[in-house]
């Protein structure tokens, strides 16, 4: 590996949101192990309980956050603005000219964090929700909006460590499978060798033209969620092509066409491969954005538990 | 046959040559107006329907009998017309000049059709578009045989011949095939003549049977046909014989011939042979040949309003009327803030006499010079740039005297002081990289900044002063490169009989095994040091402009031990094996640098990179890498393809992405998308007509608001990364918006709104205005897009 190949989400500035959650982590537990606080019914309802509750939520506030700030990384636009006024005048610009360079490096930290950053906070304080809201929660669980709020939350956490499995090794795949092509080029691709070996085809028995035809119109690529996420489409017609061409090619022999036989069964095998390589590159793309459509959506369903949670222990007041 | 006498004939009818001709109809003089083209303004008339048209510069008066303001062509052209009515211009259109002989007071002009017109003086507004080249052969004028195509869409359902192998004609081809037969006839065997992305989607087109060639054909005549089905019959004399294609049209794109050659026959000299000079004037537009006047793009002055402005000042000069220019309210302006300069002319005579430099040039290109550059008035102490800055401009000092600060290879600093009638800043010019030196103003200073564009253009005219410049720079060159504590008279000895080279990206300066011919200062562009492992050839390092290179073999006494190439468009000064031997023999200090160089570099080899990183680096200069100042990469074993780098670029530029994900290439998971890598010299500020495009300080290179939407800038970048856009009120989402998903998502900016309305080029800025840098890496969740400058390669690779 070079130097070229920055830290990954996890070592992010030499495993600085590693360190500041399992200090968090300790912390936490140190305390449920240590103090022993006389409260109410649950665990929950003493004031060790309440810390961990609202630390607990303000981290699943910034965790959302990010959604936002990936969205809006390119600044607000009242201070975009401001900035052009100024630089406009002449005269302010000259004057800040030396200054902007300094506050440019310096704000690159502060306002300025990138996203790189707060996606490897958001992992890492995720991940440490498991710990504070299972201590929070002094693991007493029932039938109730409480522990829905929990199952829910650790249904998020779940897909998002599906998700940080697929960033951190499905790009490598990516760019492997695909070279320098994009999936319309092998689109195309497959289209042409659809039509040469139609043309093909043209002057062979029915059964073989059949056999093409099918494999030209019924191949899917993409198609239902299922097919985009597994790769594959049952009984691929293209596959049953070639793997027919080759009894075909003997029973058809006699005939005086041998070569036009063959090209046309480089033609499929050609477009099996690419067909494969399409398919892979359609899983892979979906199974990247996939649990986004569960996570983000299960985020919210426990955005709104978590509010039935809170306003339902005013009542135990 | 009589030949016609006239006082003034003027010809080409673009904006210069028409405000010439209306301003001697308001004169009342005989006067003829000469345009080769059936239509008046031709240029201007083939520019595409409804294209809006600049009024740049904003800052210039226009003083013309004509009108002319920022519009969309046709109303430009209407305009026109009615005026040339109203004063009764006299012009001649479809009349081509072959030859014009004679002196003041009396020229013949020599017409393609035979005839001949005498003249008193002759203005030349040809500009330099050229002339259209035509098929040359019987039928070239029928009327469905044309040598544009403004609007592809005009034509559907038709068979057209397209005639010409080139760019012009394949895109032709290309945006005509979508609704009509097209058959592209090419001279030549192969489309050798194109740009690789043309050719590819040419190839395309022919394989699927959108577009048919015939290649090694030659037209051989065109004859219209009795009305029916189609109106021309094609002959052309293909490699199996003649074939005759019927078709509806017969569109031929075969290029301009350049008019410098026709120029120089009616006995105008250009100073030198490069391509973008321009013939040398007297201060009233009259070239060598007395009575012969130009103006326009031909003269320099390549805007509408500066043509028009010089053409209404030429009637008057040949009349002998003393106009003061247009610009003299602004150079006035200029000089105003100088205490001791009361007049333009004698803020003028003042640059000539101090400053050596421009002795060459006539008084015409010194306002030039001068209408471009600022002249800064410094008190004592005033920094005028930093060291490391990435600005360009070129600095005369007129009064006072400039220390400059610069920092040797090792770190030691040393001062040298300026006086007046010196200059400063043509390092940075001329390298395109950083500032070399922090400029201070040491006494009360007069300057004169010019920036970069004008400097060059004025290098390209004048070779004297490229010459003078070369005197002095050489030195400085190597004093920084080499050794700045080097005493002058080594210096002298040095550069005595010093070469500049040039190299073109690729060339070898020299090989492993040859005999050491002396040390090379790379004055502009980058090389790579390269070695032959294991019959492999291996980049051992990336050298930029501002360092030397071959000093392995002259301390070692040994042949070449390393290949060099040229990373990019590379100048070096070679200075001669021996003086330099001479030279360390003499001084134990820069021995001493040049040693520990060596020592260094001796070290650096024994962690050479290995072939794989050697692979990396090879595949990135072939990207273009090596000239470029900061690149945007991606990590494609990170990149999750979110395209949230393109999706927040277009955020934070009004809705209009300068980076392009998914195009570009990929080697070892490293992909260079195509973006701007604000190359060390830009190839889009090469010809952009209102001087939109600057590098600022921090090395962007950007695109400023007079930009007139030509898309010159588009054309010349190698990389694809300029695209002409509409700008449009574009809001930014609120959080709510955000939060609620409304508001319509930067991606998602609306096509059809934007039909009609001027383009401008768009490019990336580095978001130079924006607080915490790029977005396009602050929007990268994963870390996979970074940026890199080529002199951190080694680093980064190892």
């Amino acid at each position: 590996m070079n130097k070229m190949q920055g830290a990954t989400l996890l070592k992010y500035k030499n495993y600085r949101y590693f360190k500041a959650t399992s200090l968090l982590m300790a912390l936490a537990i140190t305390a449920y192990v240590l103090i022993r606080p006389a409260g109410g019914e649950s665990y929950g309802g003493t004031w060790l309980g309440y810390v961990l509750g609202i630390l607990s939520t303000l981290i699943m506030v910034f965790l959302m956050w990010y959604g936002i700030t990936k969205r809006r990384i390119s600044g607000a636009p009242e201070r975009r603005q401001q900035r052009i006024r100024t630089t406009r005048s002449d005269e302010m610009a000259a004057q800040l000219k030396f200054e902007r360079r300094k506050t440019r490096r310096k704000t690159r930290g502060l306002s300025g964090a990138t996203l790189q950053e707060w996606l490897s906070a958001h992992v890492y304080l995720g991940a440490s929700l498991i710990v504070l809201v299972s201590l929070h929660t002094g693991f007493h669980f029932g039938m109730n909006v409480h522990t829905l709020a929990y199952v829910l939350m650790l249904l998020v956490i779940t897909s998002g460590f599906y998700g940080l499995n697929v960033y951190l090794n499905y790009p490598r795949l990516i760019t492997l499978n695909m070279a320098e092509d994009t999936l319309d080029d092998l689109l195309l691709k497959i289209a042409e060798l659809d039509e040469l070996a139609c043309t093909r085809a043209l002057g062979l028995p029915d059964e073989v033209n059949a056999l093409v035809l099918k494999a030209r119109h019924e191949t899917r690529i993409g198609g239902t969620l299922f097919q985009q996420l597994s790769g594959e489409q049952r009984d691929c017609p293209t596959r049953h092509a070639v793997q027919q061409m080759l009894h075909l090619g003997e029973k058809y022999n006699q005939d005086d066409q041998p070569k036009i036989m063959r090209d046309l069964y480089s033609a499929l095998l050609r477009k099996e491969k690419l067909v494969l390589r399409a398919r892979t590159e359609i899983m892979l793309k979906a199974r990247l954005e996939c649990w986004l459509y569960l996570h983000a959506p299960l985020g919210i369903a426990l955005l709104a538990a978590l509010t039935a949670h809170i306003v339902s222990i005013f009542f135990y007041w | 046959m009589m030949s016609e006498n006239f006082k003034i004939v003027i010809v080409g009818s673009g904006p210069g040559g028409l405000s010439a001709a209306a301003r001697a109809a308001e004169h009342g003089i005989s006067h003829l107006l000469l345009e080769a083209a059936p239509h008046l303004a031709n240029t201007i008339y083939h520019f595409q329907r409804g294209k809006p048209v600049m009024a740049e510069p904003a800052v210039l008066p226009l003083r013309s009998s004509m009108s002319f303001a920022a519009g969309i062509r046709e109303h430009i052209l209407e305009t026109w017309r009615e005026e040339l009515t109203r004063h009764q211009v006299n012009y001649r259109v479809g009349a081509t000049v072959t030859n014009i002989s004679g002196q003041s007071g009396a020229f013949q002009i020599k017409l393609a059709s035979g005839e001949s017109i005498n003249a008193e003086f002759v203005v030349l507004a040809i500009g330099v578009q050229g002339n259209i080249r035509k098929l040359a052969v019987p039928g070239e004028d029928l009327p469905m045989v044309q040598y544009h195509l403004d609007d592809p869409d005009a034509f559907s359902n038709e068979t057209i011949v397209v005639v010409g192998g080139g760019d012009a004609g394949v895109e032709n081809s290309l945006a005509l095939a979508g609704q009509n037969r097209v058959i592209l006839i090419n001279r030549q065997e192969e489309f050798s003549n194109c740009k690789e992305a043309n050719y590819d989607q040419l190839m395309a087109a022919v394989a699927q049977g959108k577009i048919e060639t015939r290649v090694s054909t030659l037209t051989e005549r065109i004859d219209a046909l009795a009305p029916g089905n189609f109106n021309l019959a094609y002959v052309a004399q293909t490699p199996e014989g003649h074939e005759q294609i019927d078709c509806h049209r017969v569109i031929a794109r075969l290029g301009a011939k350049p008019p410098r050659q026709l120029v120089e026959s009616f006995g105008v000299r250009f100073p030198n042979s490069d391509s973008t000079s321009v013939p040398q004037l007297s201060e009233q537009y009259e070239s060598n040949v007395p009575g012969l006047y130009i103006v326009g793009a031909l003269a320099g002055y390549p805007l509408i309003k500066q043509a028009m402005n010089q053409g209404y000042e030429v009637i008057e000069y040949i009349l002998g009327n003393p106009v003061e220019p247009a610009d003299e309210a602004l150079l006035r302006e200029k000089f105003a803030d100088v205490p001791d300069i009361h007049s333009v002319s004698e803020g003028i005579a003042l640059l000539r006499v101090n400053q050596p430099l421009l002795a060459p040039l006539t008084t015409l290109q010194l306002r030039e010079f001068m209408l471009d550059s600022t002249v800064r008035v410094l008190p004592r102490g005033e920094v005028i740039f930093n060291r490391n800055d990435y600005s360009n401009s070129f600095f005369s000092i007129l009064e006072g005297r400039v220390a400059i600060q610069t920092e040797g290879q090792n770190g030691e600093e040393a001062v040298f002081g300026l006086e007046a009638g010196n200059f400063f800043g043509e390092m940075g010019l001329l390298s395109g990289r950083r500032r070399s030196g922090t400029a201070v103003a040491s006494l009360d200073c007069v300057l004169v900044e010019t920036p970069r564009r004008s400097m060059l253009k004025l290098l390209y005219s004048a070779a004297g002063v490229q010459r003078k410049l070369d005197e002095v720079s050489l030195k400085r060159v190597v004093r920084s490169c080499l050794d700045t504590s080097l005493p002058e008279r080594e210096l002298d000895y040095l550069v005595h009989e010093a070469q500049s080279k040039r190299y073109a990206v690729g060339d070898v300066l020299f090989n492993e095994g040859d005999k050491a011919d002396g040390l090379y200062m790379i004055r502009r562009g980058s090389v790579t040091v390269s070695r032959m492992v294991a019959g492999k050839e291996v980049v051992l390092a990336y050298i930029s402009a501002g360092n030397y290179v071959g000093e392995m073999a002259l301390v070692s006494n040994k042949p070449r031990s390393a290949t060099v190439r040229a990373a990019s468009p590379t100048e070096v000064v070679l200075l001669e094996a021996v003086r330099v031997a001479d030279v360390l023999g003499r001084n134990t200090s820069m021995r001493r640098k040049v040693d520990s160089r060596y020592l260094k570099q001796v070290r650096s080899d024994e962690y050479a990179p290995s072939s794989e990183s050697s692979e990396l680096i090879n595949f990135l200069m072939g990207q273009g890498v090596g000239e470029a100042t900061d690149v945007l990469l991606i990590d494609y074993a990170r990149c999750i393809r979110c395209n949230n780098c393109e999706t927040s670029c277009a955020d934070a530029h009004d809705g209009t992405s300068r980076l392009d994900r998914e195009a570009g290439s990929t080697y070892a998971q490293i992909h260079v998308p195509t973006s701007c890598r604000h190359c060390e010299h830009p190839h889009c500020m090469k010809d952009c007509p209102p001087d939109a495009i600057h590098r600022s300080v921090n090395g962007e290179v950007f695109i400023s608001d007079n930009c007139i939407g030509c898309g010159n800038c588009q054309t010349n970048c190698p990389y694809g990364v300029i695209q002409m856009a509409v700008k449009t009120e574009y809001k930014k989402r609120s959080v709510w918006q955000v939060i609620l998903g409304t508001g319509k998502q930067a991606s998602e900016a609306d096509e059809a709104e934007t039909g009609n309305l001027p383009k401008k080029a768009v490019k990336c800025d580095m978001c130079k205005d924006i607080i915490g840098g790029p977005v396009c890496v602050r929007a990268c969740p994963t870390g996979a897009a970074f940026r890199m400058s080529p002199e951190n390669f080694m680093e980064y690779i190892k």
